[in-house]
């Protein structure tokens, strides 16, 4: 025998063929996506779930009421709302507290609201300056010169117990219309 | 025993196809006359493989956690053998990349090599200068000290300009509302797994179309391409002309590979890669956080963009970028390809070298900057025999953050105009009301400064010798 092949007749019917060829295509793409949905789900889910995982806020306290003096702007640190045994330096936050001259707070994220780098309190001419682009602020908060669009980002603060608290909340995010 | 491997290397052949797989490619005709102009690419492509070599090198010594990542380069520079170098060849081969990456493409687009029928030639390097990009900015973010962390937020931020869906792709980014324990590990999974696969993907596609659609043929002024008989023509000519690939073409690139990474590992041994700055801390808000060289034109971009539409530049930027680089091969079609009959091409690309390299000169010097680390000036050298308003002043200049945007001889920032000769330019009244209001990137003073204050700093600032040296 010339060839080893096992069938060499074509097959006779054209039209049963090509249904037949038709259904396996359609039968081999739809496993194809069926197994690239399977894959594809616990890859975007563990990508995506810092999206759309709960909010958490917690007050943190900062400081005694007697550490803030009257006009005075501080900064202090707290621990983040959500941190991780790993988190090492970045498991805190920083923010500018000022005791206002009607006796209220104010705590201002040290995130500048151009591009976030940390502005630092310029304690003299009561100015806030970023080093990154050269964003400048006044003691409120609001827009002095430089690129940032808008003023600076705060924080809900109270007084509870003779303590001064923070609510943590998010790295404040500039939008586009902001 | 010659026989025997012989023997052997005929097994494998034979029933491997190894022959068949390669020959393809090397006995692949090439135009004549492609020389040395045409290595940018295969040199960008070797400066990939380096990366991946020493890439591989430093994720076997590096620990990619939020906690201890600093600590293990602190490893990778001063312990682990050869681990400085190899930071440093994986640095110096990123700025590499990204040089030759952007040779490659002037002379693509010089040449006019995106015209038909190499459209999606030009298409898939867009996307692998994307990639690249991206590459070259997750990878100095791993550095996870307070540059690479700030970095981090940077990019968060960028990403908020988007409409809509901004907050979720920075916090997608970050890994959470904020930077945590999750935010290194994502740029890390983005920078050795991701964009990687999608690179190698692309950079197998791209390769693929230059065998599948061959070299051009260097430009000559005056033949047009003409897309209805461009195939048959460069059939025919490289039936007449053409030469092998290997080794006719292939042996500069080669060439030049080799002087290529002599350079980069000459770089990585002597000069190494940047020095770590601070420990990653968020509640350390005494930093400067700055990209690396490739970047720092973008940097001074969006320092020096007006306000009002700076959020629309961050936005709209790279993707009008994009979108005109993508463009390119649809605008100009067939047609002439010599750059010498090409003037606006060659004035594009000028203006845009030119361009490039004056903000990367701006973003060096930084002049928005304050400079916080100004030497104070020293009331006698400063100004000899000053009366002791004038001394006051000097002492309100240097703490009251004059000092930090304002130079008096050769100290203090340059963000603000030169003070030294002030007296020559304003009078009295105009300084006052200068440092009482503000302008429009200096904040008023009005309500920082006391009256007395005031006085002694205008006093001071009208002084006719502010000189350094009483000498002089």
């Amino acid at each position: 025998m010339a060839c080893n092949c096992e069938n060499q007749n074509p097959p006779n019917n054209n039209k049963e063929s090509l249904d037949r060829r038709s259904f396996m295509t359609r039968i081999t793409l739809g496993v194809g996506a069926f197994f690239a949905a399977v894959l594809s789900f616990p890859l975007v889910a563990a990508m995506l779930d810092p999206i759309i995982r709960k909010k958490t806020e917690v007050w943190r306290s900062v400081g005694k009421l007697t550490d803030f003096k009257i006009g005075e702007t501080k900064m202090v640190t707290f621990e983040n709302a959500s941190t991780y045994e790993w988190s090492g330096g970045i498991a805190r936050s920083a923010a500018y507290v000022r005791r206002k001259e009607d006796d209220s707070f104010l705590a201002l994220s040290v995130n500048c609201a151009h591009l976030g780098c940390p502005v630092r309190w310029v304690e003299k001419s009561e100015i806030f300056l970023c080093p990154c682009h050269g964003g400048v602020y006044h003691k409120d908060g609001s827009w002095a010169a430089g690129p940032p669009p808008r003023g600076m980002f705060d924080y809900e603060v109270r007084v509870h117990n003779n303590n001064v608290q923070i609510k943590t909340q998010n790295i404040p995010i500039t939008n586009l219309t902001s | 025993m010659k026989k025997a491997l012989k023997n052997i290397w005929n097994w494998v052949d034979d029933r491997g196809g190894l022959s068949e797989l390669v020959k393809p490619l090397t006995t692949h005709l090439v135009p004549p006359g492609s020389k040395w102009n045409y290595v940018w690419g295969s040199a960008t492509l070797s400066c990939l493989i380096i990366q991946v070599v020493t890439g591989i090198a430093l994720a076997f010594l590096y620990q990619p956690s939020a906690d201890v990542a600093y600590q293990s380069l602190q490893y990778i520079k001063n312990q682990a053998f050869l681990g400085s170098f190899i930071r440093g060849l994986h640095n110096w081969g990123a700025s590499g990349m990204v040089l030759l990456m952007g040779m490659h493409m002037i002379r693509v687009y010089l040449f006019a090599a995106y015209k038909y029928p190499r459209e999606m030639s030009w298409i898939t390097g867009v996307v692998l200068m994307a990639l690249t990009i991206v590459m070259a900015f997750t990878g100095q973010l791993l550095r996870w000290d307070d540059n690479g962390v700030w970095s981090s937020v940077v990019a968060a931020e960028q990403m908020g300009r988007i409409p809509l869906i901004g907050d979720s792709i920075a916090h997608f980014l970050m890994g959470g509302e904020n930077i945590n324990g999750e935010t290194l590990n994502r740029f890390f999974s983005l920078h050795v797994f991701v964009i990687p696969a999608l690179l190698f993907s692309f950079v197998a596609y791209h390769l693929f179309l230059v065998f599948r659609n061959g070299i051009s043929e260097p430009p000559k002024v005056g033949r047009y391409l003409n897309p209805k008989t461009y195939r048959n023509w460069y059939e025919n000519m490289l039936k007449e002309k053409g030469v092998p690939f290997f080794p006719n073409a292939i042996w500069r690139d080669a060439v030049f590979s080799a002087l290529v990474l002599i350079v980069l590992v000459f770089i990585a041994w002597f000069v190494g890669a940047p020095e770590l700055v601070g420990a990653p801390d968020l509640t350390n808000v005494k930093v400067d956080p700055k990209p690396d060289w490739y970047f720092t034109w973008i940097f001074a971009i969006f320092a020096l963009m007006p306000r009002d539409i700076g959020s629309y530049v961050i936005m709209l930027g790279p993707v009008l970028t994009i979108t005109v680089l993508l463009a390119v091969p649809f605008l100009s079609k067939g047609g002439e390809r010599s750059p010498l009959k090409r003037p606006w091409a060659i004035g594009a690309v000028a203006f845009l070298i030119i361009t490039i390299c004056g903000l990367w000169y701006i973003g060096d010097v930084e002049p928005w900057h304050p400079k916080f680390d100004a030497e104070p000036l020293s009331e006698y050298t400063t100004v000899p025999e000053a009366k002791p308003s004038v001394q006051r002043g000097i002492n309100v200049f240097n703490t009251a953050g004059c000092l930090y945007c304002h130079k008096i001889n050769d100290q203090g920032g340059i963000r603000g105009p030169n003070l030294t000769n002030v007296q020559n330019r304003l009078t009295k009244e105009q300084i006052i009301i200068r440092i009482v209001n503000g302008a429009e990137n200096m904040p008023a003073y009005g309500g920082s400064l006391s009256k007395e204050e005031l006085e002694d700093v205008v006093d001071f600032l009208l002084k006719d010798k502010k000189r350094s040296n009483p000498n002089n």
